[in-house]
């Protein structure tokens, strides 16, 4: 499949997914998936970063506009995307040369998880922080970013399950 | 020179990535700030109109709760209609146009087409706009309560700041007497409020009924709030007590929008007293 179509729709599903359907779970109250950022995972690595950046931005300020959230999921967005090659040379050992060859679903499920997890937490932690923006309910932000860490993680790993090829 | 480039070369990534980040603070930061974020909301043309396709489809499933609490408030109103006409019986023949003469507030429909109650800054988006006479600071209630103040409009949607904001500050009283507070919200339960800065000589018992106290040119004094569910005892600054809503906010649909015709008028007097 053309690569500019599929990435497109990806960022859009996304995208009317996040602020129609999962920002309205709610469960206990509370706790909410943000599946959006798998848009940051499954971004192909390529060595100029600016559109990959751009777009991650972009993500992130849209889901902002309709949840009137100001920039914080912008924020949060733009950091992971950021870090997210530092993680992959500390999880999966690829460096420059190896990257138009890189596929995450090819590599092995323990080095994804280690990856999707570790990006999805801070995220979520940056991202509920701002959206508390004071020092008084720390509990509520360390709990809802625990919670809603595994309720996005299990759906992602459902997702991916179902959407991926099989051999 | 030469310098400067390789150094632009070597974190040009870097720098876009701080960019970026500055513009998402800057946004924030402006956000939190009543009336400043412009661009960043959900009143724009594009996602409200998506938010009103949405809640054309979505309204249906609350038709029937929605056609209750209508009935409820129709028949609350005619009894007051009711007690209106014995009065009038026995007043002077000489009757003024009260409608015409002594209005102060006009009552507009909308629906909330947005809805969020779980984060720490709560906004609405509502399906009416400058085209139909709203602007910033005018009071959104329902039949059972008090909802939040218009933010933003734009032609056709508008934001309004929910009560569940911590920004929120809304002048509230007790029913039974007149000691008065600023109604905020902690963050914590959607259902529960705080009363705070209320004297500590009022005398309040739990189910107390707390209602707008008319000392702003925003809500017009006696709308309902909630009831007292817990009074703080020990001697704190703020003497905090806390307000269970009347509304259920995680479930609002249709609601009133009240402009005040005297607020310009309040608002300069105010402004040169100050001075």
């Amino acid at each position: 499949m053309n690569k500019i179509v599929y990435f497109t729709l990806l960022f859009l599903i996304l995208l009317f997914l996040q602020v129609f359907v999962l920002n309205n779970i709610l469960f206990l109250g509370y706790v909410n998936p943000y599946l959006y950022i798998a848009f940051v995972f499954l971004f192909p690595l390529n060595k100029n970063r600016f559109l990959f950046l751009l777009l991650a931005f972009l993500l992130g300020l849209g889901l902002d506009i309709f949840s009137d959230s100001g920039g914080i999921h912008a924020f949060a967005t733009l950091f992971i995307a950021y870090v997210r090659l530092f993680f992959i040379k500390l999880y999966f050992r690829k460096y420059e040369a190896d990257y138009p060859f890189f596929d995450i679903h090819t590599e092995s499920f323990g080095k994804v998880f280690n990856y999707v997890v570790t990006l999805t937490i801070i995220h979520h932690f940056i991202l509920f922080t701002f959206a508390n923006f004071s020092f008084q309910n720390i509990t509520y932000v360390v709990f809802n970013t625990l919670f809603s860490s595994v309720f996005t993680l299990v759906l992602y790993f459902i997702a991916t399950f179902i959407f991926t090829k099989k051999q | 020179m030469q310098q400067l480039i390789y150094f632009f070369q070597k974190f040009k990534y870097f720098l876009f990535f701080l960019l970026l980040q500055f513009i998402a603070l800057a946004i924030t930061f402006n956000n939190l700030s009543f009336q400043k974020s412009k661009f960043v909301n959900s009143a724009n043309a594009i996602s409200g109109g998506l938010y009103s396709q949405v809640a054309n489809i979505s309204d249906y499933f609350s038709l029937k709760s929605e056609n209750e609490i209508l009935l409820e408030e129709n028949t609350h109103l005619r009894n007051l209609l009711e007690l209106k006409n014995i009065v009038s019986l026995n007043k002077d023949s000489a009757i003024v146009d009260s409608i015409l003469y002594f209005q102060k507030y006009t009552f507009l429909n909308a629906n909330i087409i947005k809805n969020s109650y779980a984060n720490a800054f709560n906004f609405l988006t509502i399906n009416k706009g400058k085209n139909q006479g709203l602007h910033r600071e005018m009071a959104v209630v329902n039949s059972k309560g008090i909802i939040g103040i218009t933010d933003n409009s734009t032609s056709n949607y508008t934001r309004v700041q929910s009560i569940l904001n911590k920004n929120s500050s809304i002048n509230a009283r007790l029913k039974n007497n007149r000691y008065f507070g600023s109604l905020k919200w902690n963050g914590e339960n959607y259902n529960v409020v705080q009363l705070i800065d209320i004297p500590r000589q009022a005398p309040i018992k739990v189910g107390d009924t707390i209602e707008t106290g008319g000392r702003s040119a925003i809500f017009p004094e006696g709308i309902l709030i909630g009831s007292v569910i817990k009074v703080n005892n020990t001697s704190t600054v703020n003497n905090s007590i806390d307000v269970k809503l009347f509304n259920d906010m995680s479930n609002l649909g249709p609601v009133y929008v009240i402009k005040n015709l005297h607020k310009l008028e309040l608002e300069t007097l105010e402004n040169t007293n100050n001075e």
